[in-house]
């Protein structure tokens, strides 16, 4: 393939990151707005005929005997640690790496568009175009990394990209330390992340992923059976290599950053924190997905942390109030779904569906999940208020908006036609052939998800009128928030028909997409009974949900504060490192270590204060300590020849 | 003898001196006029240099150091002033030439007595140069003595705070590192060949060999030490946040910049390379001492209220992984840790820099007494924020690049200590994170604290102008480092073939 596309690509957005960086400033805002819209509608343009010509084009380099093939489409170097650890920038095409092209040009290019409305009388209107370009680069840089250093590099850039974008609003306190909490969570978690790429390219001696995942048995002889606390190296390194993911991705008990990374910009929250950036521990599993299958163990943990994170963020999400939470948590929750279905995938269960599954979920849950965000933007936009309980009866006043937020809400629910319900299906199948128990257990999850969603969607547009609306009658959003929200609902609509199977699996190999009656059913019966059960409860305004609440206020409580792992991390970050690690050592140098340097010169001081006095001038003084000597050095001489 | 270009290195700054000696102390144009051409010129220099070596070195040239020559200075004692350079010393006079350069523009508007000033400014330079320049132990010594003196009356003539105690204590300390540095290079010299035909010259100690393994235990820990104080090593670092909290600007800039890298050079380039089988014996004893610096330098600079506490104890940290990095003993830890003496001293000189603009608008250096400044410097808080990124190791910028290299060179150990070294080592990546966020969350987001900053001013030209150059080879080191990376790898040859010799 030719090179030229994909460095442009990659290129068109860090030099729209500069242009608007550097040059906007001095830029208006229809300038600025324009600029950014134009480079993400040509770097979309360039992705989708990147990832056509992938997948339709039949090229012998792309598919060989029906298998899909990878390639690196360019790999320079850029740093050479040693002969055989360099650090490549490249361009790696396969399957998932042209699918995510795909997934964030698109969002990003919706994303930019809505924005202009949505974002129309901030100030700081280019800085903002400028970090989304800045973001969008990092993450394309981060699908097609073809080594795992280049990934970590981009890894760190699209943290940095969230920080810049969740405190975008500066001056709120609120929005500083919600940026920070969600570097500092991220970047533990790539200390994990780095030791375990430092363990493995040790032992590997490669960065390179296609070296890694062509051969993972080598991978595997060359740590020589060498383990550490019971289990293998390559175990652990893979187990921390996820644990970047788990940061990235929020899974328990690195999830704190997410819900308030929520006080970003509503349009930066659906592209980064719903649709691509928290997805990337996703894709990092799925990227080094033949390792993983040589170390079962670090599958089995994957799956235990999805199957913890899943239910716990479904059952807080229905305890929310602020739809832009509620959100956050039902992301938590998909997210933990994909974990698992790439948990449960083997290549001898239905052909490896698992791995599909998760990437088909990966890119419906991206669509629809933008759409909802988006459209909680345009309710906010429209009510100034991010808590549903200004909201309600909303249906009337904003039928764009509403049309648009009920089929995502059915698409995540799983509702037949909608995107949602094929992957939901594929993934529950994948997880059934695995084992009963997650099976049963995820399905639980979907049952709550579908509540929880339409709990919310009825709260919002139906309930009860807001009597604030006759004093500001809220309204759909202008165009070029509508259309975006049109455009994702459409592709909600009918993603679930893509033939995925054909164009993405773990080995490149297609696979025929079937329904399985037996789990269709039943998920549809419990989605079903989730939104039936929303709707006897919040459909019109009444007591039920008070009397619930009321029934269980312990659990309704800790369910509301997020079963307090925000003030668990609060006490032993402040209360234990910065009150007794950090200031402790901070006395103990000033106290400890200063205070012996300064002692050194006091006692020199001092000395030199005692004994100056000798030097007095007088020479009867000078005479007596002359005697004094002599006599002294007469007595050690007398007593020595004795 | 004015046909070597190394020698020009140390004319300069003279020249520099004579010029501000003719300047009449009230004419801050000539002051500056002087400053600004000399130090262009040792810019323009310093670049000229390096193009010349890579060409040299593209052209097959393989000897150790380039541009060798060798004036007898006093000949009973075989003390010669003898010059040459390998690729990390190119690299160092890079670097001492950009943070000159740039310090220059950072002290357009010192007072009082500018000219007296900058004299010492000069000096001080000379003393750098001629340190990286020198490859006769003795000459090397000299130029480090006369880098550091001038400190003293720079701290303690235009500093702020408690400048008289800061400039003592900074003294003291670092002679008292010159002491056992002393003695450690006397003793290296008395066993450096075969009686009679002794040398300074660290070529010919190296090739000679000839210092036996119990006398070499004793001066690597002399030296090391002695250069080890200037690295800010624990537990002889608390000259580092008083002596830069007191500092001007500019001498803040170059202290971290420039002179504490003399402290790394020395440690791999007299202790390591001249002591290598005391430097595989005695290793570990430093591992554990620079391990602590890079942890605790972190995790003090969590608490420090006054920012520039906050970055000496940033630079405790980050100047700990520099030696903590050397002893690793393996090319590419070292090349790393040159790449870190490289991105500190361009990071830290931003930094001072910034503080140093900032407190002389605001006239506090006390984070809690400030907020919100990026609403009112967008442009020193933009700078603030790179700087501040560089620091906590965003790709792109030369943290980064540095960092990793080390972790990567550091891990080749496979035994359990040095494992657990490292790991511990990364940590520092979180720790930085932390305090800089904090500092960069307080100082400039967030609502405004004091109502007088609101009428304040962004930065001048000069002060633009000093700090995009240090951005420019920040975010140059961060994006193409491969080059850097190269030469200096190639340089480490001999001194990792001198380690592992004497390893067998």
């Amino acid at each position: 393939m030719d090179i030229t596309l994909p460095i442009l690509i990659l290129a068109i957005p860090i030099t729209m990151f500069l242009i608007l960086g550097i040059g906007g400033v001095k830029m208006s805002r229809k300038m600025a707005g324009v600029l950014g819209i134009l480079g993400m509608g040509t770097t979309m343009t360039l992705a989708y005929i990147v990832a056509f010509t992938y997948f339709f084009s039949g090229d012998s380099a792309f598919i060989a005997d029906g298998i899909r093939q990878q390639l690196a489409v360019f790999d320079a170097t850029w740093l050479a640690f040693t002969d055989k650890l360099v650090v490549n920038i490249g361009f790696l095409l396969d399957p998932i790496s042209a699918m995510m092209l795909v997934v964030i040009t698109t969002i990003s290019f919706m994303v930019h568009l809505y924005s202009w409305g949505y974002m129309e009388h901030e100030p700081g209107f280019q800085r903002y175009y400028a970090f989304l370009s800045l973001f969008s680069f990092s993450m394309l840089g981060l699908v097609v990394a073809t080594n795992i250093f280049q990934m970590y590099i981009f890894w760190e850039l699209v943290g940095v990209s969230s920080y810049l974008l969740i405190g975008f609003f500066y001056k709120l306190p609120s929005a500083v330390s919600a940026s920070k909490k969600a570097f500092i969570v991220t970047r533990f978690a790539d200390l994990g992340f780095l030791i375990g790429i430092l363990l493995l390219s040790f032992y590997t001696n490669t960065f390179n992923f296609l070296d890694l995942t062509h051969n993972p048995e080598l991978a595997l002889a060359s740590t020589g059976g060498a383990t550490f606390m019971g289990a293998s190296v390559l175990t652990w390194a893979l187990v921390l290599i996820y644990v970047g993911g788990m940061g990235k991705s929020a899974m328990m008990p690195l999830h704190i950053w997410l819900p308030d990374a929520m006080e970003g910009p509503t349009p930066v929250s659906a592209l980064i924190h719903a649709a691509t950036m928290v997805v990337a521990g996703v894709y990092l599993v799925a990227r080094m997905f033949p390792l993983y299958l040589v170390e079962e163990a670090a599958l089995t943990f994957i799956t235990c942390v999805g199957a913890i994170t899943a239910f716990y963020a479904a059952v807080v999400a229905c305890c929310q109030i602020d739809i832009k939470r509620i959100l956050a948590f039902s992301t938590i929750s998909q997210i933990a779904f994909m974990m698992v279905t790439l948990g449960v995938a083997r290549p001898d269960l239905h052909d490896g569906m698992g791995y599909m599954a998760s990437m088909f979920h990966l890119f419906t849950h991206a669509m629809f999940k933008a759409l909802l965000f988006l459209g909680a933007g345009a309710l906010i936009h429209a009510v100034h208020s991010n808590n549903y309980t200004e909201m309600g009866g909303l249906r009337k006043y904003m039928p764009i908006t509403h049309w648009t937020f009920l089929i995502g809400c059915l698409a995540i629910a799983g509702i037949w036609p909608f995107a949602g319900f094929f992957s939901k299906d594929e993934m529950l199948a994948a997880m059934f052939a695995n084992n009963t128990l997650w099976g049963a257990w995820m399905t639980m999850v979907a049952g709550l998800t579908a509540f929880y969603m339409f709990r919310m969607y009825f709260m919002v547009f139906w309930w009860e009128e807001n009597p604030h609306y006759k004093e500001h009658k809220p309204h759909d959003a202008p165009w070029q928030m509508s259309l975006p929200l049109i455009i994702l609902a459409a592709v909600s609509c009918v993603a679930g028909f893509i033939p995925f199977g054909e164009l993405v699996t773990w080995n490149g190999a297609p696979y025929h997409i079937r329904i399985e009656p037996q789990v269709a059913t039943t998920s549809l019966i419990v989605a079903a009974f989730g939104i039936g059960l929303a709707a006897w409860l919040y459909m019109k305004k009444n007591s039920k949900p008070a009397a619930m609440k009321n029934a269980m206020p312990v659990l309704w409580k800790a369910a509301n504060k997020r079963f307090y792992w925000d003030e668990i991390y609060m006490f032993i970050t402040h209360k234990i490192i910065f009150n007794i690690i950090c200031k402790s050592i901070a006395w103990f140098d000033r106290h400890v270590i200063d205070a012996t340097m300064d002692g050194f010169a006091k006692v020199s001081q001092r000395t030199s204060v005692a004994i100056k006095g000798m030097q007095s001038g007088s020479i009867q003084s000078y005479v007596l300590w002359y005697f004094f000597g002599a006599v002294v050095l007469a007595a050690i001489t007398w007593i020595c020849l004795l | 003898m004015f046909g070597n270009i190394l020698i020009w290195f140390v004319i300069i700054p003279i020249i520099m001196m004579a010029g501000l000696g003719i300047c009449r102390n009230s004419s801050m144009n000539a002051i500056r006029g002087v400053m600004t051409v000399c130090s262009t010129a040792l810019l323009a220099l310093a670049i000229w240099l390096c193009v010349w070596f890579l060409d040299l070195r593209a052209a097959g040239e393989t000897a150790e150091m380039l541009f060798t020559e060798s004036w007898t200075w006093y000949e009973p004692l075989n003390i010669n002033i003898a010059v040459g350079v390998d690729g990390i010393s190119v690299l160092m006079i890079m670097l001492s030439a950009i943070i000159v350069f740039a310090g220059v523009f950072a002290s357009w508007k010192i007072s009082p007595l500018p000219k007296n000033f900058f004299l010492w400014f000069a000096l001080l330079s000379t003393g750098v140069f001629g340190f990286f320049i020198s490859i006769d132990i003795f000459t090397m010594f000299m130029f480090y003595e006369v880098a550091l003196i001038p400190m003293y009356l720079l701290i303690g003539v235009w500093g702020t705070g408690r400048k008289e105690y800061s400039a003592m204590k900074l003294t003291l300390m670092l002679m008292g590192g010159s002491a056992f540095l002393m003695l450690g290079l006397l003793g290296i010299y008395w066993h450096s060949g075969p009686e009679g035909n002794l040398t300074w010259n660290i070529l010919e100690i190296s090739r000679n060999a000839s210092i036996d393994p119990s006398w070499q235990r004793l001066l690597f820990c002399l030296t090391f030490v002695g250069f080890g104080v200037l690295g800010a090593m624990f537990p002889f670092h608390t000259w580092s946040p008083d002596g830069h909290a007191c500092a001007p600007t500019a001498v803040s800039m170059l202290h971290a910049g420039v002179l504490m890298k003399l402290g790394g050079y020395g440690c791999f380039r007299i202790a390591i390379y001249l002591l290598p089988q005391a430097a595989n014996e005695l290793a570990w004893i430093f591992i554990i001492l620079t391990g602590i610096s890079v942890v605790y330098g972190a995790f003090s600079a969590c608490v420090q209220t006054d920012l520039k506490y906050i970055n000496a104890y940033s630079s405790v940290s980050h100047c700990g992984m520099v030696l903590f990095a050397i002893l690793m003993l393996t090319q590419t830890a070292m090349t790393g840790a040159i790449l870190q003496m490289l991105s500190h001293g361009l990071m830290t000189a931003l930094f001072f820099a910034l503080i140093g603009m900032i407190y002389g608008r605001t006239h506090t250096r006390d984070i809690r007494q400030m907020g919100g400044l990026m609403k009112i410097m967008p442009y020193l808080g933009v700078c603030y924020m790179i700087a501040g990124f560089a620091s906590l190791g965003l790709p792109g910028l030369s943290g980064f690049v540095a960092e990793m290299t080390i972790f990567v060179g550091s891990f080749q150990h496979t035994d359990m200590f040095h494992r657990c070294f490292v790991i511990a080592g990364t940590c520092s990546i979180v720790i930085t994170a932390v305090y800089i966020l904090r500092v960069v969350g307080k100082l400039l987001l967030g609502p405004v604290q004091d109502e007088h900053h609101l009428q304040l001013t962004d930065a001048t030209w000069f002060e633009r102008f000093s700090t995009v150059t240090l951005i420019v080879a920040i975010a140059g080191i961060g994006c193409f480092p491969n080059w850097i990376n190269e030469t200096i790898q190639h340089s480490f040859v001999p001194i990792i073939q001198s380690i592992t010799q004497a390893a067998i």
